[in-house]
């Protein structure tokens, strides 16, 4: 909310610089988002009268004005305002002058005709953003007088970001008042007397939905001049408190709002057919409103209509059609009270957010209603005159706010503050912001003023109390804690650990948006359940990701379109699906690898990685657990890998953990990147899983190597052999290589060479070569006839 | 015999020290103790010597033996070491030329910051927990005191689900479920992805935030400005000034935004603290009754503070990223400025 400085002073003013008011504001929870001058600093531009006008010799949209400035001679100015006319004051730009677009004025010739400066509009002094012709400075301005004088100029505009529980304070009185309670400085409000009828003219009135509107109140003035120009001083605030002026009528109402907080409505008396009817909307009822949408009323939202059918969106928009115009004679006020919870969320719902629907929505005093409308009354009669009817003033009691009584008691306050405080000076705190305290038993009871709504548990006067004595106050203390061990499992690994593994092996995290691209996500998992987003952002944030592969590839493709050739990332997140009605949000890990195996360099040779590599380093992991051999990969297809270079790793009880492969080719033809691109995805909670270890005695007994070298068929997959090999071995087999593979030259061209290395050691003795030999034929026995492996010689 | 033994000597010893390798101190060797040897022959004469001379003379003799081993010793590994450095000399290489793999990866900024906060906590004593990010609107919203209709709803914009589910907008939903299923007291901090229906230079439409939540007897405001104080303190590793100003969220009452001087200008006013010397770091505030009542908790018994602090905004503000909008492009430029 902006608000003058000025104004705001006008009502209190305590001995402080515009800087530390602000900071007052800010350290009371009123925090000032930023101060503003009123104006530019408009050197040299001068009221000045029009006192002869002439067209120009030589273009029809241009005349020739003699202004007096002020000065012994007029000065002659060349103007293109439609609205420039004879005796007008309006604001000259002398020469010299700087106007706010950075334009210096100069003596000039207009298709001939000398210039001496320039007669301005609001936009070129930079007081309004859109305005049309010359600014009218009205009828009692003196020709000379500097601008800043003429229109007060000497302002600042307080931005007040203000939070949803303080309505109150959204109002010039509303501040005064509360920076009244923290300076103790009064409050000196304008005088706003009640406005005596002149007439006996009364609308009538039916208040139908009651406890949407709990008060109405309403008042006729008949024989009002549309024509009347808002005057200046109050052209002036409405700009500066962010409103522009639209009609004499309306720009009161704003005015009144600005001032004391109660938005107001005035309806075109003559536009009203029989009464008034404050109800809920029914079924299909539309209303044209006030900028010119045409709105389908919701079922149930407040009304103000008449016989014929709506006229107002109560509290947020008045319609079109009984809206004051420039020929209005009679109108119709209105200074109702809303209930919150009628107004709250339809404006949203609606997609209008209006001054009005702000304020009630936040609550609006409900003792307010009778003051506004008499204020309002008082200004209309000075500016567009008019005879006032009496007020009418329908009220539901039951239905008002009610002003709760609060028991406070003293120890509870001290205890939440974590503070003493004497009761004395409770007490003061509580009376400076308008509460009734009474001394009770422990404490108070305590009554807060109507414009305080927001107040009624005993917390809500804490944070009074702790906001007036100031939060700075209160000392700062550490909370005393148990001394408490917190159990942490050894069989659960710390998430850190499996993350720092892939970054020491050069592994980049990134973090990606958990809504990806529906498409991309189709094609990466056609199968799974897409959880879409009722509201988007955008179509590229649309579903919930099922997988981390969708958003690492697009992080791919966005690096290799900046030339990083070698690109290996990962994802550490959550992916989102559905069982049974209910959303499962799985924990995963995820990695990428693109481009070469290694870093270039002087001495590596580039290869690009592929399979094994990710396969190295998803061992790695594993190999975290402390029993990584009990892992088992299994050929196994999916629709984004490509369908000979895909597994599915399998945990030591042979549940399934993940996923690795070589991007599909077809996949990778229509993201537009490379082949050979490699992930892996695993459940990163499985990946914690962590075995205790159980140490074994070591044997002191001598260690044989022996090597054995088979051919078999080209598309055998090693691992059963590397099974049956260590089951023939038994236990004097320690450990078990796969150290050389081998086809080409020398080998049967359907056949591949594997040499393995067997470590042999027994627990107990020492192994003889006749042992040894034994374990080797063994071995390749069961090679032989499960595999029909050949020895190689 | 003893004169010609030194003169025998000091010759041998001459042509020591100017053999120039180990060949010829092995024919020196030989020369003197070879079977056919200087010294080996005298030692064979001794015995023809009468037996009053032959302790003397053999002293003599053991004595030139053994000045020779220890000089013929001593050129051997003069020799040898100096034919080892002249081999290592060889063997030397471009030591400035780049090692072999010495490369490794990076953790993202965020991920960073929040290992920071979660140790800082957690050293204070706060346990990690975790809750769903689809939530339903009683955890995101209703128990927080956050009606349908509540104008707070506004400052979230929210995504949904079409069923009425929604991502939540803030860790707060993780602060009811551990109340709804823990005894008091307890102190968590509950980090996480949160998210808003806002897109623009300073906002993105996900975000990481961190809850904080101490509950127990006597907790006072005053010791959440004990600990936001401290842990502010040790985060930014200097002297801050901290100020506390009043502030609303339906969940808290009286609630606190907190600010800090700035550190980029040391509160005299730059562009990241738009000229007024402080910065907005975390909102905080004593847990309102009201999301007591909803979560289970003893109002009168127990009471509790919680705060919520912006990971970004830490990030930001710690290694001097000027644009939110980075985190989530991961552009490797950018990503591996960290590690």
């Amino acid at each position: 909310m902006k608000i003058s400085e000025q104004w705001l002073r006008q009502w209190v003013s305590p001995k402080m610089t515009t800087q530390e008011l602000a900071d007052c504001l800010t350290m009371a929870g009123l925090e000032v988002g930023g101060i503003e001058p009123a104006a530019p600093s408009l050197d040299k531009v001068v009221v000045g009268r029009i006192g002869a006008i002439e067209p120009h010799p030589d273009a029809d949209r241009l005349r020739v004005c003699e202004v007096d400035v002020g000065q012994a001679a007029p000065l002659q100015i060349v103007c293109g305002a439609s609205n420039a006319r004879l005796h007008m004051l309006a604001p000259v730009a002398m020469v010299g002058a700087m106007l706010p677009n950075g334009a210096r004025i100069g003596k000039t010739k207009l298709r001939g005709v000398t210039s001496v400066g320039m007669l301005c509009a609001a936009t070129e002094l930079g007081l309004e953003e859109h305005s049309s012709g010359l600014m009218d400075l009205g009828a009692h301005a003196k020709p000379g007088m500097s601008i800043r004088t003429c229109l007060k100029l000497d302002d600042n505009i307080i931005d007040v970001d203000l939070t949803p529980n303080r309505g109150d304070c959204l109002s010039i009185a509303g501040v005064a008042r509360e920076l009244s309670a923290l300076t103790q400085v009064r409050v000196k409000p304008p005088k706003m007397p009640v406005v005596i009828a002149s007439i006996r003219l009364k609308q009538k009135i039916v208040v139908k939905a009651k406890q949407a509107c709990p008060r109405y109140v309403g008042r006729v003035i008949q024989g009002v001049d549309s024509q009347a120009v808002t005057p200046l001083w109050m052209q002036e605030r409405l700009r500066r408190g962010g409103q522009r002026c639209i009609h004499p009528v309306v720009d009161v109402l704003n005015y009144v709002m600005l001032e004391i907080g109660q938005p107001m409505h005035a309806f075109d008396l003559a536009k009203i057919k029989g009464g008034i009817v404050v109800r809920h909307a029914k079924a299909a009822e539309h209303l044209t409103l006030l900028d010119g949408s045409e709105t389908k009323l919701n079922t149930g939202a407040l009304l103000i209509a008449d016989d014929n059918g709506p006229l107002a969106l109560a509290g947020i928009m008045g319609g079109s059609d009984s809206a004051v115009n420039e020929h209005s004679k009679d109108i119709f006020l209105e200074s109702a009270h809303f209930a919150p919870q009628a107004i709250a969320g339809r404006a949203r719902e609606m997609g209008l957010q209006t001054e009005s629907s702000y304020r009630f929505e936040r609550g609006v005093d409900a003792a307010l209603q009778a003051l506004a409308i008499e204020r309002a009354t008082q200004l209309l009669l000075e500016i567009v005159g008019g005879n006032a009817g009496p007020v009418s003033d329908i009220r539901d009691r039951p239905s008002l706010p009610k002003r709760s009584v609060i028991k406070l008691n003293h120890n509870h306050v001290q205890r939440v503050l974590g503070i003493e405080l004497s009761a004395k000076t409770i007490k003061q705190l509580l009376t400076r912001l308008g509460m009734g305290v009474v001394k009770s038993a422990n404490g108070w009871r305590v009554t807060s003023p109507s414009h305080r709504f927001d107040i009624s548990r005993p917390c809500d006067l804490i944070e009074e109390i702790a906001r007036v004595h100031g939060y700075s106050e209160i000392p700062s203390a550490l909370p005393r804690t148990a001394m408490e061990i917190q159990p942490q499992s050894e069989t659960k690994m710390e998430s850190s650990r499996i993350i720092n593994l892939l970054v020491d092996r050069d592994y980049q995290e990134v973090i990606t948006y958990s809504f990806v691209d529906r498409e991309l996500e189709s094609l990466i998992e056609p199968q799974a359940e897409q959880l879409a987003l009722a509201n988007p952002i955008s179509h590229d944030m649309a579903v919930m990701r099922s997988t981390l592969w969708t958003g690492l590839l697009q992080a791919l493709s966005y690096n290799l379109n900046r030339q990083h050739r070698r690109v290996r990332l990962f994802e550490a997140g959550r992916v989102f699906s559905r069982h049974n009605g209910k959303y499962l949000e799985g924990q995963m890990i995820a990695g990428l690898i693109s481009g070469s195996r290694r870093v270039e360099q002087w001495s590596v040779e580039d290869i690009k990685a592929d399979f094994y590599d990710i396969k190295g380093d998803v061992e790695a992991l594993i190999g975290l657990s402390g029993a990584g051999s009990q892992y088992s990969f299994s050929a196994a297809p999916h629709p984004a890998l490509h369908p000979g270079q895909s597994v599915s790793i399998l945990d030591p009880l042979g549940a399934n953990i993940g996923k690795l492969g070589c991007l599909h080719p077809n996949l990778a033809e229509k993201l537009d990147l490379p082949l050979g691109v490699c992930l892996f995805e695993l459940d990163f909670e499985a990946l914690q899983w962590r075995h205790i270890p159980s140490a074994r005695p070591l044997s002191r007994f001598p260690v044989i190597r022996r090597d054995l070298s088979v051919t078999v068929e080209q598309g055998l997959a090693v691992q059963p052999l590397l099974d049956a090999a260590t089951q023939a071995a038994g236990a004097v087999l320690t450990k078990l290589e796969l150290f050389d593979l081998y086809q080409g030259k020398g080998i049967d061209s359907k056949r591949k060479s594997l040499t393995f290395g067997l470590t042999l050691q027994d627990s107990s003795r020492t192994l003889r070569d006749e042992d040894v030999d034994a374990v080797m034929d063994t071995v390749l026995a069961a090679l032989q006839t499960k595999f029909g492996a050949q020895l190689r010689e | 015999m003893a004169l010609e033994l030194d003169s025998v000597l000091e010759q041998v010893m001459g042509e020591l020290a100017d053999a120039k390798d180990l060949t010829s101190l092995e024919a020196l060797r030989v020369k003197l103790l070879g079977k056919k040897g200087v010294l080996t022959a005298q030692l064979q004469q001794l015995g023809k010597l009468p037996p009053e001379q032959r302790p003397a003379a053999g002293q003599q003799i053991n004595q030139a033996k053994k000045k020779f081993q220890d000089a013929l010793e001593g050129r051997r590994s003069q020799l040898e070491s100096s034919a080892l450095e002249q081999k290592l000399a060889a063997q030397g290489l471009d030591v400035t030329l780049p090692g072999r793999n010495g490369q490794t990866g990076g953790l993202h900024p965020i991920t960073r910051t929040l290992r920071r906060l979660e140790s800082l906590f957690t050293h204070m004593g706060f346990k990690v927990a975790d809750g769903p990010e689809i939530e339903d609107d009683f955890h995101n919203f209703e128990a927080l005191n956050i009606p349908p209709d509540h104008p707070a709803r506004a400052m979230h914009d929210t995504f949904y689900l079409p069923d009425g589910h929604l991502l939540r907008t803030h860790t707060s939903p993780v602060q009811v479920r551990f109340m709804q299923t823990h005894e008091p007291p307890f102190q968590i901090i509950a980090p996480g992805r949160v998210y808003r229906c806002d897109s623009d230079v300073t906002h993105t439409p996900m975000f990481h935030q961190i809850e904080g939540l101490v509950v127990g007897e006597d907790v006072s405001f005053a010791q959440l400005k004990g600990v936001i104080i401290d842990f502010l303190e040790k985060f930014f590793e200097s002297e801050l000034k901290v100020r506390f100003r009043p502030s609303f969220f339906p969940f808290t009452e009286p609630s606190a935004e907190v600010d800090i001087s700035c550190v980029m200008c040391s509160g005299k006013g730059c562009r990241i603290c738009s000229r007024t010397g402080w910065l907005e770091v975390l909102g905080c505030g004593m847990v309102h009754p009201n999301v007591f009542r909803h979560c289970g908790i003893d109002g009168d018994k127990y009471s509790a503070f919680a705060f919520g602090l912006g990971v970004e905004r830490l990030t930001m503000l710690r290694y001097g990223v000027d644009d939110l909008r980075l985190f989530f492009e991961n552009d490797l430029q950018f990503l591996k400025q960290f590690k």
